[in-house]
């Protein structure tokens, strides 16, 4: 897998169809539709527990659905999550950095463009590439948020999903943050992401949960 | 088949540099299989006569040890979400966690068995049947075992259950493995008992790796 600038572009981008999710009884949204058409970015704003996060779940496919359905250029995501997966890249709230390996085999990873000097620059974007040789565990937490984010590039995937992406990064590593954003969406790729600090993301549709 | 080896080989690494778990497992094996003679007695046929079971039942409640780690470290930080995203079906997920523990824990456990056996005053002829079996053996409880992993991920106090669901599983493992080297000790062929114990591996390889992702698919939603 070579790095894959225009991979899975899209022609729809990401609809969802009268979406619900409950845990036990309690339904935490019900009924919420909405689209992200390609070069897009939508913004899931709402107060703490209003499903904000898991939204983006069910958006990539890790959680399933309680009610309605989520459609990727009109076809059904669950029909082939692995493929689902391929098109889209998750930062979620917790990192998925190890450790026990160093800043550049952290990026090693399946899905992931595999040549050295697409890792490298990657590293160089968020400014991690003075550490590549350096064990993941000595990052701060900003630095292991902006491994994550190095990540995301390596990924080449057209839909972005971004749970609070700018928790722990400095104001510089935020500014890069809506540069390459920008750039994913220049290119045609979608974003929805969750925030409650301001994202420098440029125009963007909102969607509030209540 | 390029995505399963680079997680195969992220697996390996991580475990090689904290090579705790590993260690840890090959220790309780091979502390355990110690105790026996002093609780029995050092009589040489005694202990001969009981070596294929002392061996058997170390192997597997070693095997145990890093079990519950498995999947819980990539769930606890995240990494899991990464790898059910990649593209590559949780059933080659679950096969390459399987390949990991057989690598870190199987393997290691049948090179120590041959000293650890001799010290038991296992005849040396039942040698050879008794880690042959092992090695199936241990394919057997990988399998099962990271099966059982995936099951109880994100069951509060998982690790307390793994046992319980992996050794009834683990029983016609043990009573095929132990049988082949008894019947070598009786001057019989073992053939039939580690053709059996092919089996239940074959079964268990069957079963395993979609009982494994379908448990995650759970796990992670």
């Amino acid at each position: 897998m070579e790095p894959k600038e225009a991979a899975g572009a899209s022609r729809e981008g990401l609809a969802a169809v009268e979406l619900g999710f409950r845990r036990d009884e309690r339904w935490i949204f019900r009924g919420l539709s909405f689209t992200v058409a390609p070069g897009e970015a939508l913004l899931v704003r709402g107060r703490n527990g209003a499903g904000k996060s898991t939204l983006l779940r069910l958006l990539a496919g890790l959680a399933r659905p309680a009610g309605g359905r989520i459609l990727w250029d009109g076809a059904e995501i669950g029909a082939d999550l692995a493929a689902h997966g391929t098109r889209l890249a998750y930062l979620g709230h917790l990192d998925g950095v190890k450790g026990a390996l160093s800043v550049e085999d952290n990026l090693l990873l399946p899905g992931l463009a595999q040549s050295a000097a697409a890792r490298r620059e990657a590293l160089r974007t968020f400014g991690l590439l003075p550490f590549a040789a350096f064990p993941a565990r000595f990052l701060s937490a900003g630095q292991k948020r902006r491994l994550a984010l190095a990540r995301l590039l390596l990924k080449g995937a057209v839909l972005w999903l971004l749970d609070e992406p700018g928790t722990g990064l400095d104001a510089a590593s935020l500014a890069r943050l809506g540069e390459v954003c920008a750039a994913h969406r220049a290119r045609g790729g979608l974003i929805v992401a969750t925030t409650h600090q301001p994202l420098p993301l440029g125009p963007v549709r909102e969607l509030a949960l209540a | 088949m390029k995505n399963f080896l680079l997680l195969l080989r992220r697996d390996l690494r991580i475990a090689y540099r904290q090579g705790t778990d590993t260690l840890a497992a090959l220790l309780f094996f091979v502390v355990a299989g110690s105790l026996f003679p002093l609780a029995i007695g050092p009589d040489p046929a005694t202990l001969g006569r009981l070596a294929p079971g002392i061996v058997w039942i170390a192997a597997l409640l070693a095997a145990l040890l890093p079990l519950e780690r498995l999947f819980a470290a990539d769930l606890e930080d995240g990494a899991l979400d990464q790898l059910a995203l990649s593209g590559l079906p949780l059933s080659a997920l679950i096969g390459a966690k399987i390949a990991v523990h057989w690598l870190t824990t199987g393997l290691p456990l049948v090179f120590i068995a041959a000293p650890l056996s001799l010290m038991l005053a296992l005849r040396a002829e039942a040698l050879g049947v008794l880690l042959l079996g092992l090695v199936m053996g241990t394919l057997a409880l990988s399998l099962f075992g990271t099966m059982a992993s995936a099951i109880l991920l994100g069951a509060r106090r998982g690790g307390v259950l793994m046992p319980l669901l992996v050794l009834p599983l683990a029983v016609p493992v043990l009573i095929f493995g132990t049988a082949a080297v008894d019947a070598v000790q009786w001057g019989l062929s073992p053939a039939a008992h580690l053709a059996l114990l092919l089996a239940v591996l074959l079964l268990a390889a069957l079963i395993a790796p979609w009982a494994g992702a379908a448990a995650l698919r759970a796990a992670l939603g």
